[in-house]
Order: structure tokens, then C-alpha cells, then sequence
């Protein structure tokens, strides 16, 4: 009886779990007490959401009504098999990030700020989840603008006070972003006279010859493009990505702009529908176009980079770059491939950006001349680094590979094949740059930095480890992973001829 | 006139574009906080336009009123007003701390400081 309860009150407390434990977090004061709060919200958010899925593999749909106020007039949370994977890949990846963040914060950041580290990183949790779970677009807006908000923050803890002058600059392109989603979504309530994403969905394809639609549609691909960095709207990442704490970054690269592109295939797979947005408006060819010009120009950026942080910022771009390809096919197979990369990039990402971190956190540098012969001095450390390294550049058996193939196969479908080389001349370039690094860090004598280092501590090695164990695991065993991604292309494709 | 019917449309535009310009024009860190403090405002304004209703009263029981003003996009811009006012706090305070860490808050001064180490 009271399970039944709680299970009925899960879409909210995904969300309300981490909102009401950050101000708690300000009131424990105390960092440790405060990591050990977050470590636990984290995993009970982990747990909710996978009950979500479970209950929406086995029932379908699931709907909230927000306060009790029935669906187009109060806030509806609703959740269908894809905003359930996309809050797996979040809580998931928090789940372990945060573990792992206690001996990398402690060192980077100093002892009165941990505790507002924590307490940012669980609200801009809130906010993520917030997008992911909400079925109301206002709604969406604002848990954008508080995970934005508290990430900026985030990104102005770092030491280097160039992080000052990142975060300042993603404020100034991400508030932009955010004010054209709102123009977007305030375009969509003059024609429709309704913010309930569903409700939107079945009013309009009645007004698809309005000007205001295709305007809302512009704003709104604009906007969510500046949060997932979409080719020419990307300039604020790799300086974020780079000088951010190490945590942040980690956490930042793995759900951030996967929640955007996920905000992105809501809009533009539910609430427009697929026929508004890869027929009446030329979304699809926009988008291959954009990602084909990002994937290939930051990979080649990325080989010239002498900081390996800001490298694997650059990778991030060109993997979105994938994520898009996908999209902009229009096809099952390619939306399926799109949402199979969101997960297996934020593993593979998360696990690289959490064996650079642990390599700064014994030498103190990231930069390319400071890692020579780290590969000797910390082989665990560097061991993960080389097998999320071959699952970016998507070698058999990761799960680099698995959305590869598929998104390589979604355009040979279509007979597509030049750009199925342009995947495969990515992955080449990938090859590149991940060989620098093994390269420098194996066969070249330690530097004065690396030669000092030891093993990094096992609180940071182990939650490395599992990500990139999970890279593997999801690379041979990928029933789990395609059939949610199959079940979600099918509802974001429904609709399309 | 149908053009002047809808000026505070034309007001919103215009604000906007100007708030648009003065952040990308200016080097100066302050000025691009107010850029975008413009920017987001006439959003405001589009969104308290749209719930205008030609003839109606205001959204309240009163005797004799037939037609209301729609009150959804105030509130819905009261929500709006209060992230633009977070988003103006953050990024004041990071212009205190840039001009802590640089001494000055001008952008190509700051370029020119990082670009020396």
C-alpha cells in the first residue's frame, strides 16, 4: 500500500529529491556531510529513475499531474521511454561522478567553497532532471535556467582565474540561448494558447501554415542549440570544459548537453512532430550539414591542442557532431543510433575526463608536455585513459563502437555513403589524437612533474574504473541499451512516412 | 494602421536589437551585463503584450465584465523576471571576481593578459 504510494509520487520526487537537499546541503555547512548528502541523493536518484524505466518498459507512458492539477491547465511530468533513458544516463553518471569528486574537489577547490560546490552540482542535478522529466515547455525553460545558472557557477570555482572569464562567457552565450527559448516558447503559447507539451503536439499540425511557427521553431532549434553546442553556437565549451574543476567538468561533459539534445529531440520529435520538423521546415538537412562542418573541424582543432583537457573539449563538439548526424536523418534507425551515442559518449567521456582528473590530481597539470611517461608512473590511471581513448575512436567491443555501426548503417540505409565515410574519417581522426597522448605518456621519459607521481588514490580510481568497465560491459551486452533506444526512436519517429 | 496597432511589438523588437548590439559592440564587461539585461526585458514586453485582449478587463469577478485579460503570460514572466534577476546577480559577481583576478574589465585588456602566460 505505501510502496504503491511512493511509486505513484516518483516523476516528482526525481525531481524534488536533489531541490530540497541542496539548501539542506548550505544548513549542513560541513563539506564532508555535505558530499556524503549529495553521494546519497545521487543514488536514490539513480534508483527512482530506474524504477521509472521499469515501469515505463512495463506500462508505458507515464503521466503526473503536478499538484493535482489535471494535464493542459497544471504542469504535467511526463514520462515515456525516452526522457527515462536520458534521467538513467544523468542520475547514473552523478552516481558515480560524485563519489569520485571528494578527493578532486578537496585539492582543487578551497575548504570554505566545497560545501557550495556540492550544494551547485546538486541544483544544477535539479535542473537537469527538471528538463528531462517535465511534459510542460514554460516548465522546461525554467529548470534549463537553473541548471545554466548553477553551472556557471560551477565553472568559476575553478583555480585558474581564466575559469572566471569562461563561465562569464558561456553566462553571456547561454542567457542568450535561454531568452530564445523563451521566445520560442512564447511563440508556440500565441498560436496555440497552450504550454502542455502533449497538447502542443496535437494543435500544431492545425496551424503549420503560420509564419509565428516556423519563427518559434527557429528560436527554439537556436536557443537549445547554444546549451548542446551545435557547431557554429560552441565557441563558450572547450574554454568551459578546460578550466572548470575537474568534477564539474566531468559532470558537465557527460549530462549537460546531453539533456540539450534531448530538450532538442523533444521539440523537435514530439512537440513540432516529426512532419513539421524534417518536412515543412528543412531541420533534418540543417542539422547533417551543421554536424558534418563541427565533427570534422574540431577533430582536426583537437589534434593541434597542447592541453588534453581542452582536447577532449574539442572531441566533445565532434561527438555531438554524431549525435546531430543521426538526428538530422529522420529515420528510426538514426534517431536510435543519436540516443545510443548519448548514452555511450557520456560513458566514454566521463571515463576519459575522470582519468585526466586523476592524473592532475598527482601532477598538477593536464597539459601535453607535463603527462610524458605518466603512463608508467600511474598505469591503472593511464590503462582507463587507453580504453576510453578506443571507445571515442569506436573500437570493437566498447560502446564506441555499437553506436557507430548503427549510425553508419542509418545512413548506408539511406544510400548516404559519402557521409558514412565521413563517420569513419572522424573515427581516424579520433585515432590521432588519442595517439598523442598515448604516445607522449608511454614511450617518452617522465617529465620532472610526472616523475614524482604515484597511483592515484582508490576513492578516485574506482569510480574510473566502473565507467570504463562500463564502457566494455555495454559494448558486448547491448540488449539493454538498443531496446530502449529502439522504443525510443519509435515514439519520436511516430508520425513520419 | 495595422503597423501601429501592434507597436508594443515593434517596441519589443527594437529594445531587443538594441540590447542585442550593445553586447556585442562593447568591449566592456559591465555594459555587457546591461546589453543583456535589455535583451531579456523586451522579452518581458512581448510576453505581457500577448496576453493582452482587445475590450478586456481585468481577470478578476466583477460585475458586467465579459471579456478578460489573459493572465497566464504575466505569470509566466513574473517566472522570467526572477531568472533575469538571478542571471544579472551571477553575472555581476563575475565581473567583481574578473576584475579581482585582471584589474580591469575590459575584454581585449583580459585577452591580452591571458595571452602573456
Amino acid at each position: 500500500m505505501i510502496s504503491s504510494a511512493v511509486t505513484l509520487q516518483l516523476p516528482a520526487l526525481q525531481v524534488a529529491l536533489p531541490l530540497i537537499s541542496a539548501p539542506l546541503g548550505l544548513l549542513l555547512r560541513r563539506h564532508r556531510l555535505v558530499w556524503a548528502l549529495a553521494v546519497v541523493v545521487c543514488w536514490a536518484s539513480l534508483a527512482i529513475a530506474w524504477l521509472l524505466l521499469q515501469q515505463v518498459l512495463a506500462q508505458g507512458t507515464i503521466s503526473y499531474a503536478m499538484g493535482g492539477w489535471a494535464a493542459p491547465w497544471g504542469i504535467e511530468y511526463r514520462i515515456d521511454a525516452v526522457n527515462a533513458f536520458v534521467a538513467v544516463i544523468v542520475t547514473g553518471i552523478a552516481s558515480v561522478v560524485v563519489p569520485y569528486a571528494r578527493r578532486s574537489v578537496e585539492q582543487e577547490i578551497d575548504g570554505d567553497r566545497i560545501t557550495y560546490f556540492y550544494v551547485l552540482l546538486l541544483l544544477c542535478f535539479t535542473g537537469l532532471l527538471g528538463m528531462t522529466v517535465t511534459g510542460d515547455v514554460f516548465n522546461l525553460f525554467v529548470f534549463l535556467e537553473i541548471s545554466s545558472l548553477s553551472t556557471y557557477a560551477l565553472i568559476s570555482l575553478g583555480r585558474d582565474r581564466r575559469a572566471l572569464t569562461a563561465a562569464f562567457q558561456y553566462l553571456i552565450m547561454g542567457t542568450i540561448g535561454g531568452t530564445f527559448v523563451l521566445i520560442g516558447v512564447g511563440f508556440l503559447y500565441v498560436v496555440t494558447g497552450t504550454l502542455n507539451m502533449a497538447d502542443l503536439a496535437n494543435r500544431l499540425p492545425e496551424v503549420t501554415q503560420l509564419r509565428t511557427l516556423h519563427t518559434a521553431f527557429a528560436f527554439l532549434v537556436v536557443g537549445i542549440g547554444l546549451k548542446l553546442a551545435m557547431f557554429p553556437l560552441h565557441l563558450w565549451l572547450p574554454n568551459a570544459y578546460a578550466y572548470a574543476p575537474n568534477a564539474a567538468t566531468i559532470f558537465m561533459a557527460a549530462t549537460s548537453t546531453k539533456v540539450a539534445v534531448y530538450a532538442l529531440l523533444r521539440f523537435t520529435g514530439s512537440v513540432f512532430g516529426p512532419v513539421i520538423s524534417y518536412e515543412d521546415v528543412p531541420f533534418g538537412e540543417i542539422a547533417i550539414i551543421l554536424a558534418v562542418i563541427g565533427l570534422l573541424s574540431c577533430s582536426f582543432v583537437a589534434i593541434f591542442q597542447s592541453n588534453v583537457k581542452r582536447m577532449l573539449a574539442y572531441s566533445s563538439v565532434a561527438q555531438i557532431g554524431y549525435i546531430l548526424m543521426g538526428i538530422g536523418l529522420a529515420t528510426k534507425t538514426g534517431l536510435m543510433a543519436s540516443l545510443l551515442h548519448l548514452f555511450n559518449h557520456a560513458l566514454m567521456k566521463a571515463g576519459l575526463f575522470m582519468a585526466l582528473g586523476c592524473m592532475f590530481y598527482r601532477i598538477g597539470s593536464v597539459r601535453l608536455e607535463d603527462l610524458r611517461g605518466i603512463g608508467h608512473r600511474m598505469p591503472w590511471t593511464f590503462a582507463a585513459f587507453v580504453l576510453g581513448g578506443l571507445s571515442l575512436i569506436g573500437v570493437p567491443l566498447t560502446v564506441g563502437f555499437v553506436s557507430k555501426w548503427y549510425l553508419v548503417l542509418a545512413y548506408l540505409e539511406q544510400g548516404l555513403w559519402p557521409l558514412a565515410v565521413v563517420i569513419l574519417f572522424g573515427s581516424l581522426l579520433a585515432v590521432i589524437y588519442v595517439w598523442r597522448v598515448v604516445e607522449v605518456a608511454w614511450f617518452e621519459s617522465p617529465s620532472p612533474r610526472a616523475a614524482e607521481a604515484r597511483e592515484a588514490p582508490l576513492a578516485m580510481l574506482v569510480p574510473t574504473w566502473i565507467l570504463i568497465l562500463a564502457n566494455l560491459f555495454f559494448g558486448v551486452q547491448t540488449e539493454l541499451t538498443v531496446g530502449v533506444a529502439d522504443l525510443a526512436a519509435q515514439i519520436l519517429t511516430e508520425g513520419l512516412r | 494602421m495595422r503597423f501601429f496597432e501592434l507597436y508594443n511589438y515593434q517596441i519589443a523588437i527594437f529594445l531587443a536589437m538594441i540590447g542585442f548590439y550593445v553586447l556585442v559592440s562593447r568591449g566592456n564587461l559591465v555594459k555587457k551585463v546591461a546589453g543583456l539585461s535589455m535583451f531579456q526585458t523586451s522579452v518581458f514586453i512581448l510576453y505581457i503584450s500577448m496576453g493582452f485582449v482587445q475590450g478586456g478587463t481585468v481577470p478578476i469577478l466583477v460585475d458586467g465584465g465579459r471579456i478578460y485579460s489573459n493572465p497566464l503570460p504575466h505569470v509566466l514572466i513574473l517566472t522570467a523576471i526572477v531568472v533575469g534577476v538571478a542571471t544579472m546577480a551571477v553575472a555581476l559577481a563575475l565581473v567583481i571576481r574578473i576584475k579581482e583576478a585582471y584589474d580591469t574589465v575590459e575584454e581585449d585588456e583580459i585577452h591580452e593578459q591571458d595571452r602573456s602566460f
